[in-house]
């Protein structure tokens, strides 16, 4: 027993080096969330780079491995190994590591016993070493929640201080468990500092990184090559930065792809390469979406409702919005305005905006004024209504300057429908 | 704090479920509303942690260290941390509206919503305003479901529909007076009808307490029905009905719920309302009412004084009047 007890210390040691590079990267000691059971009967304490800390648990171990006394210390070494890989995502690969991990070690480990100091858990400790060993209570090897560590991990108490919502990544337990293994100084700072270089502001940085927290594990050459795309195709610096701050994919996707769906939206809506820009930078979304949704609406503006090619590149180039529609919506829109509102085709081009409204806001509207008799939309007559103030002024407004009513009455009118 | 105005929930409110959506998509979107009122509460000051750090003793005479206790914040209970407060409210819905209908749908929030049940066992009436719209009928009753037959409506006046209007709230009467399981001859069953209190009190077919013409304007008229055990469906049938005995057929254009129990027409809340302050006043001013009237219906012979029904305007002090259809 004796034996291992001087092992285990260095064996972490080794393992920590090769095997678990990670663990260094963690400034506090800190524990890996992961989703395995432990093996052996306690909760084992956490890897730390702390000596001391490493000495306390292994205290730990001992007594526990006393408890279970006829274990050897082979046996020993695999559920200290066992518990040391709680992030393997099972347990019957856990084991196969086990094996890899033991047979791989034992050539090396005898070598490098020597220069070990003798620790031994009997051995007395002075005032002064006691007072600096930090027996903090053991984290749960395993949370579903970010909660339990924040508090014990300076990279996640750094995030959450730059603004990022903490709860929205750890729904994802692949991306907590990414984020648990980065160190700041070595990993973050340096996707911060060229997030800062693309022109992002402090205050936008947190909820971007709530977004693509996968940026962190990106190469920073490629994020920079992607940056150098954008530029080239004569994006402007501020350009780049709204379409990052609204679309915070937009630097996860590789050049290729990026290329191919800017051709896409230049091909397909036949905008100049200028137009093709302005709209990409309105709604960045547009290259991070799918674009099946596009293609679709953009078949069911021509066929189902009938707009002609150019209407329709007038109509997006306003409202970029209509691309990602929903299509039952926009149909459902179209259909009110042009069959019960009886407004043609080309003053529904001038005033795409009635896309972006709810249905039932252009109903109630239509309705109230009809019962006004105020609902005129046609431009060549007297008190037109244009649909631009019927569907974008907030109530009070269009009570007042389109219906010539009060909000009273138009909200009584509504309980009427 | 967010807990606080949770408190002030708890009770029944009324809202104005437009047509065309559907009560679980209007009990979501009230309830996501909720959600970001509560929500919207400064979070409390974050807790302090006590911690041990080292630091070097200065006094004593020997050079050491000593552990020294501070507290730092602690970042456990952060908002970005611990993601938002509330994720989701216990919302119960009363007597169903179907997506065509519109009117006062009654929501329960909390432990109050057991109140609903209550509600449900009270039997109260409900009014509705219902459109009809003659010279056709279609598969489902409704104006845009699919035509079935088209008649001519020339010979139908007001005098002819309130005609039928009679008959049918004559027949209805009688059969609310059969499902009541009251002895008719009773002194009981004299000051419950005095009270207007007389009502069915278990499951029955739909049943009209009153019915009359508001609107005739051919083709179109306006109906305001009073009712208990309906569905909207089933008022569609009854202008089917209506046009049926007419000689000519009706479609129904507009179902309308103008009271539902207690709560009317100004209780209820638009879609611009529907945030946590609105719902909250609402709450707080519909709970005696709410109160009251559960109290009046549920211990129909606890008072002896004769109160006026508002419930049942019609009454049912002639039940053996009334002859021709059954419902």
């Amino acid at each position: 027993m004796a034996l291992s007890a001087q092992q285990i210390p260095r064996w972490f040691s080794s393992i920590k080096l090769r095997r678990f590079i990670n663990v260094t990267q963690l400034t506090k000691r800190f524990p890996r969330p992961g989703k395995t059971l432990l093996n052996g009967s306690c909760a084992w304490p956490q890897l730390s780079s702390d000596n001391y800390f490493l000495q306390w648990g292994y205290k730990t171990y001992r007594t526990s491995s006393l408890w279970n006394s006829c274990q050897s210390t082979n046996s020993s070494r695999q559920e200290s190994n066992s518990a040391q890989s709680t992030l393997l995502p099972s347990v019957n690969e856990q084991s196969e590591k086990i094996q890899k991990i033991h047979s791989f070690d034992s050539d090396l480990f005898l070598e490098e016993l020597d220069d070990l100091p003798p620790l031994s858990p009997l051995q007395s400790v002075s005032e002064e070493e006691a007072i600096q060993i930090i027996a903090a209570p053991p984290l749960p090897p395993a949370s579903f929640t970010l909660q339990d560590y924040v508090d014990h991990s300076e990279t996640l108490q750094k995030l959450v201080l730059l603004g990022v919502n903490l709860s929205q990544i750890e729904k994802h337990p692949d991306a907590a468990n990414l984020l648990l293994r980065l160190d700041f100084e070595k990993d973050i700072k340096q996707i911060l500092l060229f997030l800062k270089d693309v022109g992002l502001e402090d205050n936008q940085l947190g909820t971007f990184l709530t977004k693509n927290y996968a940026i962190f594990s990106e190469d920073l050459e490629n994020l920079k090559i992607r940056v150098a795309y954008l530029r080239s195709k004569n994006f402007s610096k501020a350009d780049i930065v709204q379409m990052v701050k609204n679309a915070p994919f937009l630097l996860s996707f590789s050049v290729e792809r990026l290329d191919n769906r800017l051709g896409f939206f230049q091909k397909e809506l036949e905008l100049s390469v200028k137009k093709t820009r302005d709209l990409i930078v309105r709604l960045p979304r547009l290259l991070t979406g799918s674009l099946e949704p596009v293609k679709e609406n953009l078949k069911a503006y021509r066929l189902e409702l009938g707009f002609k090619h150019n209407e329709i590149q007038h109509m997006v180039t306003r409202i970029p919005k209509m691309l990602t529609a929903n299509k039952r919506k926009t149909t459902a829109t179209f259909d009110y305005v042009h069959n019960v509102m009886n407004i043609p085709h080309h003053i529904i081009v001038k005033f795409p905006q009635v896309f972006n409204t709810k249905l039932l806001k252009v109903k109630e509207r239509h309705l109230f004024l009809a019962y006004l008799g105020r609902a005129q939309y046609d431009p060549a007559k007297p008190n037109y209504i244009s649909l631009d103030k019927l569907v974008s002024v907030p109530d009070a407004v269009f009570c007042e300057e389109i219906a010539n009513a009060s909000v009273r009455d138009f909200e009584k009118f509504l309980k009427t429908l | 704090m967010g807990s606080a105005g949770l408190a002030r929930l708890h009770g029944l409110f009324a809202v104005y479920k437009p047509p065309g959506l559907k009560w679980l998509h209007l009990r979501d979107t009230v309830e996501m509303q909720l959600l970001k009122g509560l929500n919207d509460f400064k979070p409390p000051p974050p807790k302090q942690r006590i911690r041990f750090l080292l630091s070097p003793v200065e006094d004593s005479e020997e050079k050491g260290l000593t552990l020294t206790a501070t507290s730092v914040p602690s970042l456990t209970n952060h908002p970005l941390v611990r993601g938002p407060a509330f994720t989701n409210l216990k919302i119960g819905v009363g007597h169903r509206l179907d997506v065509q209908a519109s009117g006062v749908l009654v929501l329960a929030v909390g432990h109050r919503r057991r109140l609903l049940t209550d509600l449900y066992d009270a039997h109260l009436t409900k009014a509705y305003t219902v459109r009809g719209l003659l010279g056709k009928a279609t598969d489902d009753f409704q104006e845009f479901g699919r035509l079935v037959e088209k008649t001519t409506y020339d010979h139908v006046t007001r005098a002819k529909l309130e005609r039928i209007l009679s008959v049918i709230q004559g027949s209805h009467q009688k059969a609310l007076v059969t499902y009541s399981n009251l002895d008719l001859q009773s002194q009981e069953a004299y000051e419950m009808a005095v009270r207007g209190l007389i009502r069915p009190m278990n499951k029955s077919p739909m049943l009209i307490c009153g019915i009359r013409c508001l609107h005739f304007a051919p083709p179109e008229f306006l109906l305001e029905v009073q009712c208990m055990h309906e569905t909207q469906q089933q008022l569609r049938k009854l202008v089917h009905e209506i046009g049926l005995e007419l000689r000519t057929t009706a479609v129904c254009s507009q179902v309308r719920r103008t009271r539902d129990g207690p709560f009317t027409l100004d209780d209820a809340l638009l879609r611009t309302q529907w945030n946590l302050h609105s719902i909250q006043d609402a709450i707080r001013a519909a709970a005696p009412r709410v109160a009251a009237e559960l109290e009046k219906s549920l211990r129909p012979l606890s008072g002896t004084q004769p109160l006026p029904g508002p419930a049942e305007p019609q009454g049912s002090a002639h039940p053996s009047s009334a002859s021709g259809l059954e419902p």
